[in-house]
């Protein structure tokens, strides 16, 4: 009965959606009030409407009622109740709802928080949003129901794929989805912007939120979808440049390009008809992500239930949106002229570089990705694009960015010397130098790698903090450090998790050392510095699984360091084996054990990692989340945002 | 979905990639083998290399290619033994040649076509009048802020 009326809300919801498209739009032409302020409502209810409907989902999910397809599919009786619930969206109808969720999530937010938006331009987002969640609604319902019901139902369920019935992957599609979502809202803002015909200093206030919230989402789901396959895989690997990844990667990359030229917008009205058009792709390109994981047409180890049909109708979207905005795109980008007069040597030109950094570095990434469908229609050759290509064709790009980072984050508004903020940064430099020297001189092999990373990273780190501290005035005073904007600190903080992710993933890249062999129980061997004993290996039964269990002793030094438990475990239901690596994690470096086979002769095959700096690559992804934070916190953005409804005297004197 | 579940399987297999029975002796040649096999795909998973890989395949592959390094080929033999064999399909880094130079030249030509862009606009901006006479308001402009200021 409640799951009929998950449905009928779903229904409802899509035909909110529908006149919510359509009333305001007319409204904003116009300039009628009422037909206007239709959105705002519309919006909050087309949301209530579509979480009631995802929270039935997630309720036949806990209450396993398995007279749902998609439950006896996905889930099991004997599951652990988190993966129950992270079941909802371990499958394509539940994801796509948990998609349209988050759209009219963020067009409800904008809604609430949208009281400084000029009325035509608020009741146009608000239906371009929603025209969105329409597309959406109509690929749910006519093609992907998640409500559908089996007319026998099983006494037991399928069970989910037991590589995601994991902490990690029960948060990544979320917060994924989140940030591929927000960036619809950076989309919606554009579209409006351009059937409104101006875009100005404070558009770029209202878009630069909405971006740098997706882009802390997404830089959050990319990083647990890493560290998941770090730790979950069996070999450590952590990024594979799979087209999956490169799906989610394109969009981050695209929406830190975004919000970098949105600065310019906000703070010197340039680069405005730039910004839109990126607003535009960065959306582009989270629709192509969804478009690749769900038609399964590129190969990839992601692709779950995946089904032609469905990619049609995700390429029709697509074509429709992007194509759509695009003709809007090339009628009206005359009308943006740039204001702002700027210097060759500028903050705004450091920025220009940065977006053709990460705009050209996106490029390289989808031609590699879609290169070979391209090379197997038009040249006839089956061929492959994978990892190697991508570190030699992508890691310039970023090499360029960290070089040029701090300089570009020290200059100037308008008119700058590339001289006096080099002067300024030479500190910085020779113990970046000098530190990396340090290093090529004590390691043993002769790999430049390790070296460049730590320069880089240094080099980011130390210019970030000489920034911060030269915002404190010219002497600079610890208590205007605290005092600084949001934005300054955030800044500083996000450039610095840069440096440290780059710095993190050369190390790791450079200085793994990798140790396979037959244990024989009992006798202990050496990896690196480190003693391991194999001691016992034990039959564990689990909740919905069968594992063989390893202790492994662990010794440094003749200290013993602790004791781990490697595990294979097998999913019955699912019929799947996998691997769960112990990890014993250290601030420098993690020790990563795998259990294997047993052979003939009673030994167990056993790999043994030491892997530097694993955790800094983690740890560099949340000081850039953690900086974006920071800038999002800025109260300049909600001053602006309110600045209408504050009552005069109201806002105490500074 | 079986063919799924199989494929699944093959990739989260606790089976290693590498065994210790296949590892060569002498370890110069070992690291070279495992240089190589990072760049060869493993033609039955998606998207995987075959030193990541658990597939019987892969370890097929992977004796192969010692096999041959062992009969003292240097790495481009080997290589090119292989992808005789199996067709280019097997590279993850593609090659260097043909069509595959769009590929490769895409990056650094964008990177020029962007960079020129890029030039070209800062120069506009830098040699561009102070914008004293745009900032006036336009007609439209006045009438939105006379509406604001009644309001």
């Amino acid at each position: 009965m409640i799951t009929e009326l998950g449905h009928f809300a779903l229904i409802l919801a899509f035909l909110v959606a529908i006149v919510q498209s359509v009333v305001p739009l007319i409204g904003a032409a116009k300039r009628w009030p009422g037909w206007m302020s239709f959105a705002e409502p519309a919006a909050i209810i087309q949301f209530l409407l579509v979480g009631f409907s995802f929270w039935v989902l997630v309720w036949a999910f806990v209450t396993s009622d398995f007279s749902l397809r998609i439950v006896v599919e996905n889930s099991h009786s004997a599951k652990p109740m988190l993966y129950k619930i992270s079941g909802t969206w371990g499958n394509h109808e539940g994801s796509m709802l948990l998609w349209v969720l988050i759209v009219s999530l963020f067009g409800a937010m904008a809604a609430v928080f949208g009281g400084g938006l000029p009325p035509t331009l608020k009741a146009r987002v608000l239906a371009v949003q929603s025209a969105i969640a329409v597309a959406f609604f109509a690929f749910i319902l006519f093609t992907s129901n998640p409500f559908d019901r089996l007319i026998v139902a099983p006494f037991d369920g399928r069970d989910l794929n037991p590589l995601l019935q994991d902490p990690g992957l029960a948060f990544h599609p979320p917060f994924l989805y989140l940030g591929y979502v927000g960036l619809s809202m950076a989309f919606s803002f554009a579209v409006a912007a351009l059937i409104e015909g101006r875009v100005d200093a404070a558009w770029g206030r209202w878009v630069r939120p909405w971006t740098l919230a997706a882009w802390i989402f997404l830089t959050i789901g990319i990083a647990l979808g890493s560290w998941w396959a770090y730790y979950e895989l069996g070999w450590g690997g952590f990024w594979f440049w799979d087209p999956v990844e490169n799906a989610s990667f394109m969009p981050w990359l695209l929406a830190a390009a975004l919000l970098h030229s949105a600065i310019v917008v906000e703070k010197r009205e340039a680069l405005k008809s730039w910004t839109i058009l990126l607003a535009i792709i960065a959306f582009g390109f989270s629709l192509i992500g969804t478009f690749i994981v769900r038609s399964g047409l590129l190969t990839s180890v992601h692709a779950f239930a995946n089904d032609p049909e469905r990619g049609v109708f995700i390429l029709f979207i697509l074509v429709i949106f992007i194509g759509g905005a695009l003709t809007l795109f090339a009628a009206r980008a005359q009308a943006m002229e740039a204001k702002g007069v700027f210097g060759m040597v500028s903050r705004e030109s450091a920025l220009v570089l940065n977006n053709v950094l990460l705009a050209v570095s996106c490029f390289v990434v989808f031609f590699g990705t879609m290169w070979p469908m391209v090379a197997e229609m038009a040249f006839d050759r089956k061929l492959s694009v994978g990892a190697p290509f991508f570190n030699a064709a992508f890691t310039p790009f970023m090499i360029a960015l960290g070089i040029a980072m701090p300089v570009g984050a020290m200059l100037p508004w308008k008119r700058g010397k590339i001289g006096k903020a080099a002067f300024s940064l030479r500190y910085a430099f020779v113990l970046a130098v000098a530190l990396a020297l340090l290093v090529w001189v004590m390691q043993t092999e002769r790999s430049a790698l390790g070296p460049i990373g730590l320069f880089l990273g240094a080099w980011i780190t130390f210019g970030a903090i000489v920034d911060l501290w030269s915002r404190t005035g010219r002497k600079g005073s610890f208590q205007r450090l605290f005092r600084l904007p949001g934005a300054d600190w955030g800044k500083a903080v996000a450039h610095t998790g840069m440096g440290v992710t780059m710095f993190a993933i050369a190390g790791l890249t450079a200085w793994e050392v990798e140790d396979i062999r037959v244990a024989q129980p009992g006798q202990p061997f050496e990896v690196g510095q480190f003693t391991l004993t194999l001691e016992d290996v034990r039959n564990v039964e689990g909740p919905n699984y069968f594992s063989t269990t390893a202790d492994v002793l662990v010794q440094q030094d003749g200290r013993t360091i602790g004791t781990l438990h490697p595990e294979k475990r097998d999913y019955p239901v699912a019929r799947m084996p996998t691997t769960e690596a112990a990890i014993d994690y250290r601030f420098l470096r993690d020790l990563y054990v795998v259990i294997g086979d047993q052979q003939a002769d009673g030994g167990w095959v056993m790999r043994t990692y030491i892997k530097p700096l694993a955790n800094w690559i983690w740890g560099g992804c949340i000081l850039m989340a953690l900086g974006g934070l920071l800038s999002l916190s800025d109260r300049r953005f909600r001053v602006a945002a309110g600045a209408r409804k504050a009552p005069a005297g109201g806002v105490p004197a500074e | 979905m079986k063919r799924l579940v199989l494929i699944f399987a093959l990739i989260a297999s606790p089976l290693f990639a590498v065994q210790p029975d296949e590892v060569l002796d002498d370890p110069v040649l070992e690291q070279r083998a495992r240089d190589l096999s990072t760049g060869l795909r493993c033609l039955v998973c998606r998207n995987e290399s075959i030193d990541e890989s658990n597939a019987e395949l892969a370890r097929d592959l992977r004796l192969l290619l010692r096999e041959r390094l062992v009969a003292g080929d240097t790495d481009k033999q080997a290589i090119a033994f292989i992808v005789d064999r199996y067709g280019e399909y097997v590279l993850l880094k593609p090659t260097v040649a043909g069509s595959n130079l769009m590929l490769w030249l895409a990056g650094p030509i964008m990177l020029l076509i962007a960079a020129a862009v890029g030039w070209s606009f800062l120069r506009k901006r830098s040699q561009a009048q102070p914008a004293g006479g745009n900032d006036a308001l336009s007609e439209a402009e006045k009438e939105r802020l006379r509406q604001i200021l009644e309001e």
